[in-house]
């Protein structure tokens, strides 16, 4: 089993880029955590398996200015252990934490945790609150996309053929801005979202929030944003009514599936119950965070 | 096909080893080095019991290509013992028992040396969040926590 591929470890995006041209049967990872057990399930083994962990930008982690750059091939064991941004993003951070057991931390990415795009991963929500961006290689250059751009349905994404997420990009967080995340699985650990909820709040002087995000993993074939509960908060309290609406719109913006974690009818009350209380969490620390900005 | 020549240092010692493109790290331990002490549980990453250290970094040796290990510092189960001298966890886990059928043991014991490396004295709760990667079917888990607690007293008055 396995031995028929190929391996290879290019060293420049460059490289990867000309290995993914020459040969088309060829496939990018990082960690290996869903594509060896997708292939030990019967998915068909590529011809090259392209290890993108010896580029070192692909590892790195960095700021530019007041944008973070993050690896798509950085092991989330390292994100959790970088201080700026567990300050910048803690819900970020928590999101990545989740994923699997320590084994798995030390190989599990951000970049294969969205070009996945399995519907109950961890990360994206998170992402896609803090308006990350994923630098994206290709035959053509490079561009930058909107990581709520990126996936498209369960297990498909908007890459092009040759195409892989080089890094990521986060802008530093306003003041009095703050994220957080919850997820709900039937167990403590080790275990995959039955529903998932992100926030991101930016309150003003007066403790009223400014700008909000609310997005939903695990309810849907993509991550779900909220609008609704989005505009319910701007301009209010985070707090009673607000939270109400929240709550309210979190459930009625779901597409669940029935499956073993859960019902439809159980995702859709979790996800209005988490995304309230993410926000309420995300907004408590943006208060927190007001005397420091 | 080509076979892809490997160097690399195991449990201190320099070693090479020739694998295929697509075999698993688990795999070329097993069958090219001789160190049968990791595991294949599940094959899939959820069980633990192929737990190595690699540059540093726990993780499941069935999910890493072999390959990959060019130029690494790989740590096993083999390497835990100082010649007839088990490691403290080796020795609390035979005095409390803390294995039946001892096929998740090497897991355990790579993973919670990696544990206690990085936070010498965890609480019962760092200790079972911290060893969740690995699945014991037989023991019910308390004795292998408590096997790990008497360990940590163990290395911390040394």
């Amino acid at each position: 089993m396995l031995s028929a591929m190929k391996y290879a470890s290019p060293t420049t995006v460059a490289e990867a880029v000309d290995l993914l041209g020459s040969e088309p049967d060829a496939r990018v990872y990082a960690g290996a955590t869903d594509l060896i057990p997708q292939i030990r399930a019967g998915r068909p083994e590529p011809a090259v398996m392209v290890d993108l962990k010896r580029i070192e930008r692909l590892c790195a982690l960095d700021s530019r200015g007041s944008t973070y750059t993050v690896g798509a091939a950085t092991p989330t064991s390292d994100i959790c252990a970088h201080d700026g941004l567990a300050a910048a993003f803690p819900g970020l951070v928590e999101a990545s934490g989740l994923i699997g057991s320590d084994q798995i931390q030390s190989r599990s990415s951000w970049g294969g945790n969205l070009a996945n795009a399995s519907p109950a991963a961890d990360t994206p929500p998170s992402l896609i609150v803090n308006d990350a961006r994923a630098v994206i290689a290709g035959p053509g250059g490079e561009r930058t996309l909107a990581v709520a751009d990126v996936a498209t349905g369960p297990g498909a994404t908007s890459l092009e053929d040759g195409e892989f997420i080089v890094e990521f990009e986060l802008d530093e967080p306003p003041a009095r801005t703050a994220d957080a995340y919850l997820r709900l699985i039937p167990r403590t650990e080790m275990d995959i979202a039955v529903v998932g909820a992100a926030a991101r709040v930016t309150l003003d002087g007066d403790g009223k929030v400014a700008a909000a995000a609310v997005a939903l993993g695990a309810v849907a074939p993509t991550v779900v944003r909220v609008p609704d509960a989005e505009a319910a908060l701007v301009g209010n309290e985070p707090a009673g009514d607000a939270l109400a609406a929240v709550e309210a719109a979190a459930s009625t913006a779901t597409n669940p599936i029935d499956d073993k974690r859960g019902t439809v009818a159980y995702r859709r009350q979790v996800a209005g119950v988490l995304a309230r209380r993410a926000v309420s969490i995300a907004a408590e620390r943006a208060r927190e965070r007001g005397g420091q900005s | 096909m080509s076979r892809v020549h490997v160097t690399c240092t195991i449990n201190g010692d320099p070693a090479e080893f020739l694998c295929d493109g697509g075999q698993t790290l688990l795999d070329a331990l097993r069958d090219e080095v001789g160190l049968t002490g990791a595991k294949e549980g599940c094959g899939t990453g959820d069980c633990g019991a192929c737990s190595v250290v690699m540059d540093g970094r726990l993780l499941c040796s069935c999910l890493v290509l072999a390959p990959e290990a060019e130029g690494t510092v790989i740590s096993t189960v083999e390497g835990m013992a100082s010649g007839d001298d088990l490691h403290p966890l080796q020795q609390c886990f035979l005095e409390g028992a803390a294995l039946q059928c001892g096929v998740c043991t090497p897991g355990f014991l790579v993973a919670a040396k990696a544990l206690l490396d990085r936070n010498p004295d965890p609480t019962e709760t760092e200790i079972r969040y911290g060893l969740a990667g690995n699945l014991c079917r037989c023991t019910g888990y308390d004795k292998i926590v408590r096997a790990v607690q008497a360990a940590a007293v163990t290395i911390n008055e040394s």
